[in-house]
């Protein structure tokens, strides 16, 4: 089987968490649409690790899921800073450094 | 189990069929991803679409990353997602209000161009694949050749990244503290305002005492035999007549809470 068929379903899932980070108003939602594009993006590194025959990209896809889990534990720490001072996780309610 | 999987990936017809079930799944769960209007639910959804990934790096011969994938993302990651959730609320979804006009079929086209982007140029770039295969690669084990380039070739990286994980930790450490902005109310400053208060402080009698009977509908009876309507309970009782003052068991138990409401 072609390895070129997980290169698009890795593209159909980073378009489709692109779109949720698009549409999305709570910021936990349009966080873990952004994990989705992170997961999107591991599935190609994997498959083209197995195109050419080393372990590299396997590697490189083990690197992108540690700073994926520092970014997961920041970014929420965030979301509940900004949820204890302003009472929602909505992505417009952030509003005061709008010009 | 490792074994099992790695053979997956050697049979090309167990890996089609792995892929053909998967990926429709995974299509699915991410669509329903972005639609499903509670938070949870949007959750659960990731939660899916992990797995599957899971299992697909696993049939490309990839079983330390399929591994890593479960314990890192679906344990803790989403761990964390619903810890966040609950705290945050669990109904906390969102508003259906646009607050850009025309910006979510803005959305739908960029996505679906970017899409057709990417599809058309792995279509154009990848036509022919080689596909190696990663059997030589792996022939020590997926394992001791990850490990032989992580410790060789990406050791600074790798040593970075525990600067990295560390520096996620405090950082997250600081940003969820929160200074104590009032003292700390000891029990003697309870006690003192309870008292103050001018509610009474002792229990409450119980119905029934003294009474012709003691059901829980009667109120007690007074020293000077009236009866005691604060014996009732709050639920049969109904609300308290206007003008007399009863302490309910809410009023002595409600005080200020040392430092606002916790989240």
């Amino acid at each position: 089987m072609s390895p070129s068929y997980y290169l698009y379903l890795s593209a159909v899932l980073f378009s489709i968490g692109a779109l949720g980070v698009l549409i999305r108003r709570n910021s936990i939602v349009v966080f873990m649409c952004i994990e989705l594009m992170l997961n999107a993006v591991n599935l190609s590194l994997v498959t083209f690790s197995r195109i050419n025959g080393n372990l590299d990209g396997q590697v490189i896809a083990f690197f992108v899921m540690i700073v994926a889990a520092a970014e997961v534990v920041v970014g929420l720490a965030i979301i509940v800073t900004i949820f204890r001072t302003r009472r929602s996780a909505s992505v417009d309610d952030p509003n005061l450094l709008k010009f | 189990m490792t074994a099992q999987l790695l053979a997956v990936g050697h049979t090309s017809g167990g890996e089609a069929a792995a892929f053909w079930v998967l990926a429709p799944i995974a299509f699915i769960a991410a669509i329903g991803m972005v639609f499903t209007r509670r938070a949870v639910h949007a959750a659960l959804m990731l939660a899916v679409d992990m797995l599957a990934l899971a299992v697909l790096y696993a049939a490309q011969d990839a079983p330390f990353l399929a591994f890593v994938q479960i314990f890192v993302y679906t344990g803790a990651v989403m761990m964390l997602f619903l810890f966040v959730l609950m705290l945050v609320g669990v109904d906390a979804s969102d508003s259906l209000v646009e607050t850009l006009r025309g910006q979510r079929i803005a959305a739908l086209i960029v996505s679906f161009g970017f899409a057709g982007l990417l599809i058309a140029g792995i279509g154009n770039a990848l036509v022919q694949v080689p596909d190696k295969g990663l059997t030589q690669a792996n022939a020590d084990g997926n394992v001791t050749g990850l490990a032989h380039i992580v410790f060789t070739r990406y050791v600074y990286a790798f040593e970075i990244t525990s600067a990295l994980l560390i520096t996620a930790g405090l950082g997250a450490m600081v940003l969820t503290h929160r200074e104590r902005l009032t003292p700390r109310v000891t029990q003697r400053e309870l006690m003192q305002q309870r008292v103050r208060a001018g509610e009474q402080v002792t229990p409450l009698p119980s119905p029934g005492v003294y009474a012709r009977h003691n059901a829980v509908d009667v109120p007690a009876l007074q020293p000077d035999g009236s009866p005691a309507p604060e014996s009732l309970p709050r639920l049969i009782a109904g609300p308290p007549p206007p003008g007399r003052r009863v302490a309910t068991p809410a009023a002595l138990t409600t005080r200020e809470s040392p430092d606002g409401d916790d989240i």
